[in-house]
């Protein structure tokens, strides 16, 4: 499954990035890497993005950005 | 001797707080070359031979934006004396990410471990004498905010500076990987380079910009090497190196760092966070606070309440009469000594530049004032967060809603603010599209127009159409130049949404002094040489001083007519006005006066509300041509000290140029369509 499927109060672990390039290595620079626990905090009022606790901070994502991040519950 | 020492640290890492503490009021503000970055530069307050260079906020040196470009390649390439990187202590992990690169590039870095204060209302502890022992560089705790730690810091980085410590390159990599690397740096001419080193991490990283500089005889022994660090790698090296780097970082951690009993409470951020961005309050509050911010800064009527003037109109309405005040005085003086016509219209006109840019100066304090403190305190992230939705699909992010709403009241200080824009290519079309917003000086030539030929249509429609078709032609603009001038760019949204914070007093008024000063400075000379011109223009021709029908403004407009003929308004008179408008747009209502029917002052401020036809227009002007006159002053290139704020904000003519072409073309298209299709509708 991927972070896109966790809804708000879940968390779970990162087993790895999907996508490559440029957007592969933003995500990563910002922490989320392999073996990271990481939970959803909310998501926007208009539905998109979402926003995640990792690392002790809050990062905001869009929905098919977080749908390249598979985790483990 | 001098030495240079460079800020660097994570956005939202209080890094503009420590430049301005450390520097006082000694800044220079620019650009660096060929991007919208902001480049600034200090001397430190307390020992004039230290120069201090703020660099762009990164939370990576990877090479995939302006910033991190910027910064990589000042610390690789200019290699000041010493870096300080500024780590927010509240988010450790990530900020140190930061730390692990920069000691890749071995240069002298001194940490400085900010917020202590908030780690410590936290409850949490961080060790930092076992950080700098584990790291092999000082890690000194600051609080910029109020100044704590901040002698013992600059002394150490100064101690840094004039040893040229190196750092070691961190114990990041496993074996296997810390060989593949070493054998790329030998290929690159040796692995005892620290300049090598960091090099074959990068072409490690598959970094395009590091691979494109390599000899091409080596070339090809590199790409083999690369490849075989990619095989040690699961196929991905990138990934690997900056997995291993937060591996590394958070052994560093558990050592180091203690978590207190409250480290599961909610902060007074969260609390905070919790109402602003909530399902169902967070737009009303959004539309509450961008109308405060509208309204504070340009409205006439503040709060709802009938001609009470907002701070920003109040504050424009005494500078406005202190200019005429001084103007009218030195006037008076010039014609007292006996100065002839057209020496007394040199100095009026260069009196009206003056004043255009002194005019400006109220709305830019203000609206910065206030931009300055959504920006510090974290709101402005939430902005993004919030309208991310509605701007992605014009390829923008949702932080481009303030300048385009700033825009409706004046584009000089809505281009100043792109400046907060995430992206380089976010801020460069937000710039070009913003104009098209339509601003307050715009509304007087439609009152013009509505007032002669729409009397007997719905005049509000065809106001409230062309503010429309402003907003329209911004979308669309944006999705073109996304589609094909910037194509090559991708947008993302990962980003920090960082804690709430009390933004200081000291830090919001350098902030809004900054921008008026540049405004001052660099758009001045823009509108003060074009408003000189253009009086010249106006009022001589090659016999001398003269009425503006003969001058060569009107040889200029019936040389140029034939441009707008396709538009349905090839009259010189026309031409004039649109020229006239550049300097301030609601000049052409006063041109048109002067030129059809020679009215008087009061008639022309009549007119400007909308109050009285110019009925003489008419011989020009029908309706769909009238039409065709606003949306091309609408959308063609706006003001000059517009384009001396796009100037500034660019950083470059070329950048500058380029925008108002895409102006002027998109006006011209625009009106050729409602000319061309109007007339074979009406």
């Amino acid at each position: 499954m991927t972070l896109r499927d966790l809804k708000p109060g879940q968390q779970g672990k990162v087993t790895g990035i999907s996508t490559t390039g440029a957007m592969k290595r933003r995500i990563m620079d910002m922490g989320v890497t392999p073996g990271v626990e990481i939970r959803v905090v909310k998501v926007a009022p208009l539905g998109d993005p979402v926003e995640v606790n990792v690392r002790g901070y809050e990062l905001s994502l869009r929905k098919d950005e977080a749908a390249q991040v598979e985790i483990r519950m | 001797m001098s030495i240079t020492i460079a800020l660097a640290g994570n956005p939202n890492c209080g890094k503009t707080t420590l430049f301005n503490e450390i520097t006082g009021s000694r800044q220079h503000v620019g650009n660096w070359p060929g991007v919208t970055v902001e480049k600034k530069d200090g001397i430190y307050k307390k020992n004039k031979d230290v120069v201090i260079m703020d660099l762009p906020g990164t939370y990576s040196l990877s090479p995939y934006s302006a910033e991190e470009i910027v910064a990589r390649d000042y610390i690789v390439k200019e290699k000041p004396d010493a870096v300080i990187n500024i780590v927010d202590g509240t988010s450790i992990e990530r900020n140190l990410y930061l730390t692990m690169q920069i000691m890749e590039t071995r240069i002298p870095v001194v940490v400085a471990m900010n917020m202590m204060d908030e780690v410590e209302g936290r409850g949490d502890r961080i060790d930092c004498g076992r950080l700098s022992g584990l790291l092999g560089i000082p890690v000194i705790p600051i609080v910029a905010r109020t100044g704590k730690g901040l002698n013992e810091l600059m002394e150490a980085a100064i101690a840094t500076a004039k040893n040229r410590r190196q750092p070691e390159q961190p114990p990041i990599f496993d074996s296997q990987l810390a060989d593949a690397i070493s054998a790329i740096a030998d290929a690159l001419g040796g692995a005892d380079s620290a300049e090598n080193n960091w090099k074959a991490i990068k072409l490690a990283e598959n970094d395009e910009i590091i691979a494109r500089a390599v000899p091409s005889d080596k070339k090809g022994a590199v790409e083999e090497l690369v490849k075989a660090a990619n095989k040690v790698s699961d196929g991905d090296a990138e990934a690997k190196i900056a997995d291993s780097r937060y591996r590394y970082i958070s052994k560093l951690v558990k050592e180091c760092v203690k978590k207190g009993s409250k480290g599961s409470q909610e902060t007074r951020s969260d609390k905070l966070d919790k109402i602003l961005t909530n399902r169902i309050l967070a737009l009303p509050i959004f539309a509450g606070i961008m109308y405060l911010l509208f309204a504070c800064t340009f409205s006439e009527n503040f709060l709802f309440i009938p001609e009470l003037p907002s701070p920003g109109v109040w504050l424009a309405g005494i500078v406005e009469e202190a200019c005429s005040f001084v103007a009218e005085g030195v006037i008076g003086a010039v014609e007292g000594l006996g100065a002839s016509e057209w020496a007394v219209g040199l100095v009026s006109s260069c009196l009206d530049g003056v004043g255009a840019v002194f005019g400006f100066l109220p709305l830019v304090l203000v609206l910065f004032l206030l931009m300055s403190f959504l920006e510090d305190s974290g709101y402005m992230a939430r902005v993004a967060f919030v309208m991310d939705r509605i701007f992605r699909h014009f390829g923008l992010s949702g932080r481009s809603f303030i300048p385009m709403l700033m825009g409706f009241g004046c584009s000089v200080p809505a281009l100043m603010a792109s400046r907060t824009l995430e992206s380089d290519k976010d801020r460069k079309i937000t710039m070009m599209i913003t104009p098209f917003m339509s601003c307050g000086a715009k509304l007087p030539i439609y009152a013009m127009f509505a007032a002669t030929l729409f009397a007997d249509s719905n005049q509000t429609m065809v106001v409230f159409s062309i503010y429309m078709l402003g907003i329209i032609v911004a979308v669309l603009g944006a999705l073109i130049l996304n589609k094909f001038a910037f194509k090559s760019e991708t947008s993302n949204f990962i980003m920090e949404l960082p804690q709430y914070r009390i933004p200081t007093l000291k830090s919001v008024l350098i902030h809004a002094w900054e921008k008026v000063k540049g405004f001052a400075v660099k758009a001045g000379t823009v509108i003060f040489a074009s408003t000189v011109l253009i009086w010249f223009l106006s009022s001589f021709n090659f016999s001398g001083m003269c009425d503006m029908e003969e001058s060569l403004l009107a040889s200029l407009g019936n040389g140029i007519k034939w441009i707008f003929a396709p538009l349905g308004f090839g009259d010189w008179r026309a031409s004039v006005g649109v020229v006239t408008g550049w300097i301030a747009k609601e000049n052409i209502v006063a041109t048109f006066g002067q030129l059809f029917g020679n009215v008087s002052e009061e008639t022309v401020e009549a007119v400007m509300a909308g109050e009285e036809a110019l009925p003489a227009i008419t011989e020009v002007f029908n309706q769909v041509s009238a039409y065709a006159y606003m949306a091309f002053n609408l959308l063609c290139m706006p003001c000059f000290a517009a384009v001396g704020a796009m100037k500034r904000e660019y950083g470059s003519w070329k950048w500058t140029l380029r925008a108002v072409g895409f102006q002027m073309l998109t006006a011209y298209i625009v009106a050729l369509l409602i000319n061309v299709v109007g007339s074979m509708i009406f």
